[in-house]
């Protein structure tokens, strides 16, 4: 350990100002602060600190999103071998997983390379450290990805989630939007066919041009086929395993999303630490759900009669509710912020599921929209704090 | 007796070393000071010159801003030194004890006859006016408010704290002139706050408008207890006072003498033998603490409480307003992946680290920052520690901003430093709350003025 740190000692000073490499003054920084905890010392204020900082509270964030990482590689294969019709590589976890991996790495790495390079950038022209936001950002976009996404779209969605999302509004901690669900609204806006429709979500099915495939073979996530059956008018939609399938996650879907399970057991880590916000993700839930109640009460095709717990296990909903929507930079800040914020989100996202047949998928704007609205709600909590203060002044009169 | 106030918020930091219930008497220091700085916005004027000789009770200098108010020497002896810094800022004014101490001798004031304007004169001539804090802002009081209330905590909650019980045992009679001596002050009421499970040793005082607290720290914090019991609003002035202070306050109108004889705690895990030692205000730090009492020799020695206490150097002085010196190792050291280890040896709330599961446990919290600044992030945090309908992070985001109306608005009369060292304790984005707050302050005392 003693050699490492005498060998940053070492090249150090060339980083620093004056130094031959000073414009990677961030970069080194960045790096070293990984490598060791610097030596500074409290100077002003409290002489003790808790000894979290944001590597701490990111990485735990990250390890929370492994599961559904992992599950979501496993599934890649495996939707993969069923539309191609080969039982036997489908029955053979291992190989799907391999196949997987294969398959989202690449875009992991793309996501991670193209957004930490723009935040050296960024970091050493303001001559700030690093930010350790982009290490969740860079997990989180992979996994609200179909996997046949072109990885020069990744690359540009990326860039410009953390330029226009994140880094013309100063940076992590003051931007409004959640990056990762920016680079999949920008994708999804700029390159629609891309992903949407039926082709994207089993991986390549685009490059085969569906030669191969198994007869009756759909892609389509069962939002899309139930939203399609709704339109046209379907008396009754057959569930099948539908409602199992979600919750192990066995169904076509963007990489990370699609298993409850995994999901569950981030969210277990995320509360059980306390870094994310059981207030959100709770009310997350229960408006979702209760808005699905009420489309159940009233009734008239197939998707409002769904029952109105599959809305939480289908598509992106458990995903963004436990990994977007508890975002603390983009949530409310308020503890009752957070319940309205959290409410809005569910409510409004089954809301666009059901009642918008051209946009099976609602979650993602949901969060969007509450993102720009959560600075209101914080705005009308304090006020009422600050009301509380004036009254006092004139009970006190 | 008045309700339990039970406050839910806040934390106990469990640190090594607290002061083991002991007293040892110090012999005289070989110099004694009064620093300015320790006094919030005072610009002193000097009364005395090197070579004067002088008696405890002596005024050494006055504030340019406000005349009237005198600053003492706490002990009789030889001015020694007057050491400036940049720009001949007057840092400090040393004095060298006599073998013997004497008393400037003042006239022992009636109580009953005096009216409130001739114990404010007497205060001020006895140099002990400083001891009175006013909220908003936590300086020193001014003489012609007429303060809503007065608010005095009996105990100490942040950590290794002393126990004001065992320091204040034997003073009932001093604490209770000093009441008196308050209740002149102000039209409105003397509260005293206790803790719950200590009201007894105060049972005697009266007079006063007791009310019991429980819960964590900030409890003991005196803006804390203004808050739960009597919010201030604007354009409102309280003022406070240390217990001990106000204990030396009484005597002073019992016996006509000002003797800053104080009782405080050594505390911390670098030292040998924390204790209590009886000492007097403005003594160097080297005959409290040395090279001798500390374990080893990388430590920092803090006037106050580790939370928001002042460092200070060994070649320092003992600062009025405090009641323990906090002795903790220096964290000037880089930790190997650090942020992704166990540390067991480490404190945090967070349950991202174990020390959750150890309840009991107690640290040796070095003064590394333990992360690099950054903005803030999370939310829902800072709150769990302060116990008032306050909202800590949007009142930092106001200051920063420079938004007077905002700061009024959302609070800032009612903080002081100490109120939000927890808060700063816990961020994990190490955002120097306490400085910014300060700053804040500042800001709003230009503006009123």
């Amino acid at each position: 350990m003693k050699e490492l740190r005498n060998f940053v000692d070492k090249i150090k000073p060339n980083f620093e100002k004056g130094g031959k490499f000073s414009k990677l003054h961030s970069t080194f920084d960045a790096f070293e602060t990984f490598l060791f905890v610097p030596k500074t010392v409290t100077n002003k204020g409290a002489h003790i600190r808790d000894c979290i900082d944001m590597k701490r509270v990111m990485i735990v964030v990250v390890v929370a999103l492994m599961p559904a990482l992992l599950f979501g590689m496993y599934n890649v294969g495996l939707q993969h071998f069923r539309a191609f019709g080969d039982v036997a590589a489908a029955s053979d976890i291992l190989g799907c997983f391999w196949f997987g991996l294969l398959k989202v790495l690449p875009i992991i790495i793309v996501s991670y390379v193209v957004g930490l390079g723009i935040e050296f950038a960024f970091a050493q022209s303001r001559g700030h450290e690093l930010s350790e936001g982009f290490l969740v950002s860079g997990m989180l976009i992979p996994l609200v990805m179909p996997v046949d996404v072109p990885l020069w779209m990744v690359a540009v969605s990326t860039a410009f989630a953390v330029i226009i999302g994140k880094e013309v509004f100063g940076g992590s901690g003051m931007n409004i939007f959640n990056p990762a669900l920016l680079a999949r609204a920008f994708v999804f806006f700029a390159y629609t066919p891309f992903i949407s429709g039926e082709k994207v979500w089993v991986a390549d099915i685009t490059s085969s041009k569906g030669e191969g495939l198994v007869d009756g073979f759909s892609g389509a996530t069962p939002l899309t086929a139930i939203s399609e059956a709704a339109t046209a008018g379907a008396k009754s939609f057959d569930w099948g395993t539908l409602p199992m399938d979600s919750l192990i996650g066995t169904i076509p879907g963007s990489i990370g999303e699609t298993s409850f399970i995994a999901i569950m057991i981030g969210a277990a880590i995320l509360l059980y630490t306390g870094v994310a916000s059981w207030k959100i993700m709770l009310s997350v839930f229960a408006g979702g759900y209760l808005m699905g109640v009420l489309f159940n009460l009233i009734g008239g095709d197939v998707y409002m009669d769904m029952p109105a717990y599959y809305h939480l296990l289908l598509g992106g909903f458990a995903f963004g509710a436990v990994f977007m929507a508890t975002d603390p930079v983009t949530s409310a800040q308020t503890c009752v912020g957070k319940y309205i914020y959290g409410f809005l989100i569910g409510a409004i996202a089954v809301l666009t599921r059901v009642v918008n047949p051209g946009y099976p998928e609602g979650m993602m704007l949901s969060i969007l929209l509450l993102n720009a609205l959560a600075p209101l709600i914080d705005h009308y909590v304090v006020e009422a704090n600050i009301r509380r203060r004036n009254r006092r002044v004139k009970i006190a009169k | 007796m008045s309700n339990i106030i039970k406050l839910k918020r806040g934390l106990d930091i469990q640190l090594l070393g607290a002061a083991e219930k002991t007293l040892s008497k110090l012999p005289m220091a070989a110099h004694y000071a009064v620093v300015p700085s320790d006094y919030i916005g005072v610009t002193p004027k000097l009364l005395v010159k090197v070579g004067d000789v002088v008696m405890a009770g002596t005024p050494l200098f006055f504030d340019k801003n406000n005349p009237e108010v005198l600053f003492v020497s706490p002990v009789s002896g030889v001015v020694d030194a007057v050491n400036r810094g940049d720009k001949r800022k007057i840092l400090e004014i040393v004095v060298t004890p006599d073998v013997n101490q004497e008393y400037k001798q003042f006239e022992i004031q009636d109580l009953a006859k005096a009216s409130r304007q001739e114990v404010i004169d007497t205060i001020l001539n006895s140099g002990l006016w400083p001891m009175m804090i006013q909220r908003p802002f936590g300086v020193i009081a001014s003489m012609s408010d007429m303060p809503k209330a007065i608010f005095v905590s009996s105990f100490e909650t942040a950590p290794l704290a002393a126990d004001l019980n065992f320091i204040l045992e034997g003073q009932n009679k001093n604490i209770q002139k000093g009441i008196d001596v308050l209740k002149k002050l102000t039209e409105g009421k003397v509260h005293l706050s206790l803790l719950q499970g200590n009201e007894a040793a105060f049972n005697e005082l009266n007079g006063v408008e007791k009310h019991t607290f429980a819960g964590a720290h900030p409890a003991g914090n005196v803006g804390v207890q203004i808050h739960n019991i009597d919010p201030i609003n604007k354009g409102e002035v309280v003022w406070t006072i240390d217990i001990q202070n106000l204990a030396i306050l009484g005597k002073f109108f019992s016996t006509g003498k000002v003797d800053m004889s104080k009782k405080i705690a050594i505390a911390g895990s670098e030292l040998i033998e924390p204790k209590y030692v009886s000492i007097i205000t403005g003594a160097a730090i080297e005959s409290i603490v040395n090279d001798k009492s500390c374990k080893q020799q990388n430590v920092r020695i803090i006037n106050g409480n580790p939370l928001s206490g002042k460092s200070v150097s060994k070649s320092g002085y003992f600062a009025p307003y405090s009641n323990q010196i906090s002795v903790i190792p220096e964290g000037d050291n880089y930790e190997l992946f650090g942020w992704a280890m166990p540390r067991l040896q480490k404190f945090s709330v967070s349950r991202t680290y174990f020390s959750w599961l150890m309840p009991s446990k107690k640290y040796a919290l070095d003064t590394n920052l333990n992360g690099g600044e950054r903005p803030f992030i999370l939310s829902g945090l800072y709150e769990k520690y302060l116990p008032m309908d306050i909202y800590p992070v949007y009142l930092i985001k106001a200051i920063i901003a420079n938004d007077i109306d905002k700061m009024e608005n959302l609070g800032i009369y009612e903080v002081i430093e100490e109120d939000l060292a927890l808060c700063e304790f816990v961020d994990p984005s190490k955002i120097e709350m306490q400085q910014i707050l300060r700053d804040g302050i500042t800001a709003m005392i230009k503006e009123l003025s």
